[in-house]
């Protein structure tokens, strides 16, 4: 049984102009020590779909789902209450910015003692000594002193793991990490993804990658859910994602990164990702997209081969016939 | 490297004082220690290195924004330490480095109209230009880095990521600048913006026979624009050499170390990482010797107590005693 699913996640915002749908069905399975890793550009809905996950998002937020339930327990008809014990205990999230994740007016220590004292039922000795045993155990050198530092007295790279020794203090099923290495130096963030990931294998925890970086994603994930403004375009195994994407979007987001390219000229996507006023008509991609036909411009595709396209790519990147014409020549 | 450099740097070195107060004496910061590299039209200098490494110092003594506490800096052969002291010399020589900075939402100031943005260059150092003869300037600017017309009279907000780094590019070419400096021109960018712009960089250095000083810690993107790669530490160059010998056969162990850190978007590729223990030390108090040693898996009592010089090893300079002393070829294998 998968450890997380989500089936059809929707998350409507009401702005001022009206609704805004930040995530327009996602689906999403997660199996224990497992990772997924959800890529796609600012704006694609991918933080706020975890965040909805969470209970995160404020009142303004509409959320609906066909189905979200953790380890069996279903989160849409689960109390508030109840939810709010699961936040930080069985689902945990580290957040981009290690340095204004944590509150700047408590020592590091209070803050992991916080976490222990609302979820686990301990004594303070046995809290303390859990604090040091995480703060080693995710690599802090001279945890006993760092205890009483406050955050603005750490690094970004010892900040992000303070974040982490905070979030695997209860041992959570599922940790999200968003974006978890995007602030950090190369080596520092090398340094991370390898404790997280040895951390998986410890405890088998099931790991979300929250992710704009290719590199990363090839690096860490065993699949690979790509989104594109609030739709989630493709999912699929990370080497086949990699070898033959079947979506134009993520075949034009491989082609753009400049460690793949044959030219001096980066083979660039026009445009930019939709915003609320100028979603275009079928297919969210379609402006951008060089396969685009009447068929994109007019009807919203649904999902082929994996893949949300009316056209999805074949094995050598070229796009298949839409599934209508096909049906009819047969 | 036929072609003469626009602008040299011999040994700049960049001291701030930090601290201090009525009972106790400042300290000494050394943010760069001691950098030497020569730019030349139509080419691109990148720079590499972690947070902390100088290679933000560098591109503001580069830019004329501060002064180098030594070493000497020249711009076609004038002597740019001495022309900042006087001011209409100084304002000469800003003209011809301009700089593109990181973050396009700070770097814009959220009051000023787009086209009024990339005027004030003209306005302040050409005094000869009509109000006419500098909105047709700027306008041709707009459709050079590829912004619409209508964009004159748009404020900032209303651009996306992408628009606004094309708008501050648009506002450096505004003077014909002869060397810019890109201040991690893409790291805030999205992939497919990040091609844009990076296109469009490329099609403006042909264009204009532009020298770029191109600071990043984006090893990939390096890889792709630069022509000559300067990997420094702790304020230090520690590899400087051309772009291909530099990713191909990298030498100094942080150099290695950098480049298998990167992560490579391609599952398949065997990662056989050097693995980097510790962070970057305070500048404060730089490690004696070597500044690289606390971290490095080569290091001996030499590095320790020794500070290498940067040695020219088969046009790549490196400063290692133990790529000198041949220590680093059994020991990690090339990346």
């Amino acid at each position: 049984m998968p450890l997380l699913e989500i089936q059809n996640l929707s998350v409507d915002f009401a702005t001022a102009h009206g609704k805004f749908r930040a995530v327009d069905g996602v689906n999403l399975t997660v199996d224990p020590g497992e990772t997924v890793a959800i890529v796609g550009e600012s704006g694609s809905g991918k933080s706020v779909s975890m965040l909805a996950l969470m209970g995160l998002l404020p009142w303004t937020a509409t959320i609906t789902a066909d189905r979200m339930a953790l380890d069996g327990r279903d989160l849409l008809t689960m109390s508030k209450r109840q939810r709010r014990s699961l936040a930080g205990k069985d689902i945990a999230m580290i957040f981009q910015e290690p340095m204004t994740s944590l509150n700047p007016c408590f020592t590091v220590g209070f803050q992991i003692d916080e976490i222990l004292k609302t979820h686990m039922s301990l004594t303070r000795k046995e809290r303390d000594r859990r604090a040091i045993e995480l703060m080693s155990l995710v690599g802090i050198p001279s945890p006993e002193s760092r205890l009483s530092a406050f955050p603005h007295q750490l690094s970004g790279g010892m900040s992000q793991r303070v974040m982490i020794a905070m979030m695997i203090a209860c041992n959570p099923r599922l940790l999200i990490a968003d974006e978890p290495t995007t602030a950090l130096d190369v080596t520092i963030q090398a340094q991370i993804l390898e404790l997280l990931l040895t951390l998986q294998q410890e405890t088998g925890m099931a790991l979300v990658l929250i992710t704009h970086d290719m590199g990363v994603v090839a690096e860490t994930a065993q699949r690979v859910v790509v989104q594109y403004a609030g739709q989630q375009v493709e999912a699929r195994p990370v080497l086949d994602l990699f070898d033959m994407p079947r979506h134009p979007y993520t075949q034009a987001l491989l082609a753009a990164l400049p460690e793949r390219a044959t030219s001096q000229h980066l083979p660039s996507i026009p445009g930019v990702v939709p915003g609320q006023f100028d979603r275009p008509a079928g297919c969210l991609f379609n402006p951008r997209c060089e396969y685009a036909t009447d068929l994109c411009r007019s009807t919203p595709p649904v999902v082929r081969d994996g893949a949300l396209c009316h056209m999805p790519l074949d094995d050598a990147g070229n796009p298949t016939q839409p599934k209508i014409l096909a049906e009819a020549a047969s | 490297m036929s072609n003469q450099a626009v602008l040299s740097a011999r040994d700049l070195k960049r001291d701030y004082e930090v601290g201090g107060s009525a009972f106790s004496k400042p300290k000494l910061l050394r943010a760069l220690a001691g950098a030497s590299f020569d730019l030349f039209p139509g080419k691109t200098l990148a720079v590499v290195g972690e947070s902390g490494c100088g290679k933000s110092t560098l591109g503001r003594l580069v830019t004329m924004i501060e002064k180098p506490t030594s070493g000497t800096l020249t711009l076609d052969g004038k002597d740019v330490v001495a022309g900042l002291s006087n001011k209409a010399e100084a304002k000469q020589l800003r003209q011809d480095v301009q700089i593109v900075f990181q973050d396009p939402y700070g770097s814009l100031n959220p009051r000023h109209k787009i086209g009024s943005m990339l005027e004030e260059p003209l306005k302040i150092n050409r005094p000869d230009l009509s109000a006419k003869d500098r909105e047709e300037l700027g306008r041709q600017m707009m459709a050079k880095v590829g912004l619409r017309p209508e964009h004159y009279s748009r404020y900032p907000h209303m651009f996306s990521g992408g628009q606004r780094q094309r708008i501050a590019i648009a506002r450096a070419l505004m003077l014909q600048p002869k060397v810019i400096v890109l201040d991690e021109p893409v790291s805030a960018l999205d992939v497919s913006i990040q091609a844009q712009v990076l296109n469009l960089l490329n099609d403006v250095q042909e264009e204009f026979k532009l020298a770029y000083l191109f600071i990043s810690h984006d090893l990939s993107v390096v890889k792709h624009v630069a022509d000559e790669v300067m990997v420094m530490y702790l304020g230090r160059p520690v590899e400087k050499g051309s772009c291909e010998e530099i990713f191909a056969n990298p030498q100094h162990p942080y150099t290695r170390a950098l480049l298998s850190a990167t992560p490579v978007a391609d599952p398949r590729h065997k990662r056989d990482r050097i693995r980097l223990t510790g962070e970057i030390p305070s500048p404060i108090a730089p490690p004696p010797g070597c500044t690289f040693h606390p971290r490095c898996p080569l290091a001996n009592e030499r590095c320790r107590a020794e500070i290498p010089e940067l040695l020219d090893r088969g046009g790549t300079l490196i400063a290692c005693h133990a790529v000198e002393e041949g220590r680093n070829q059994e020991a990690a294998p090339a990346a």
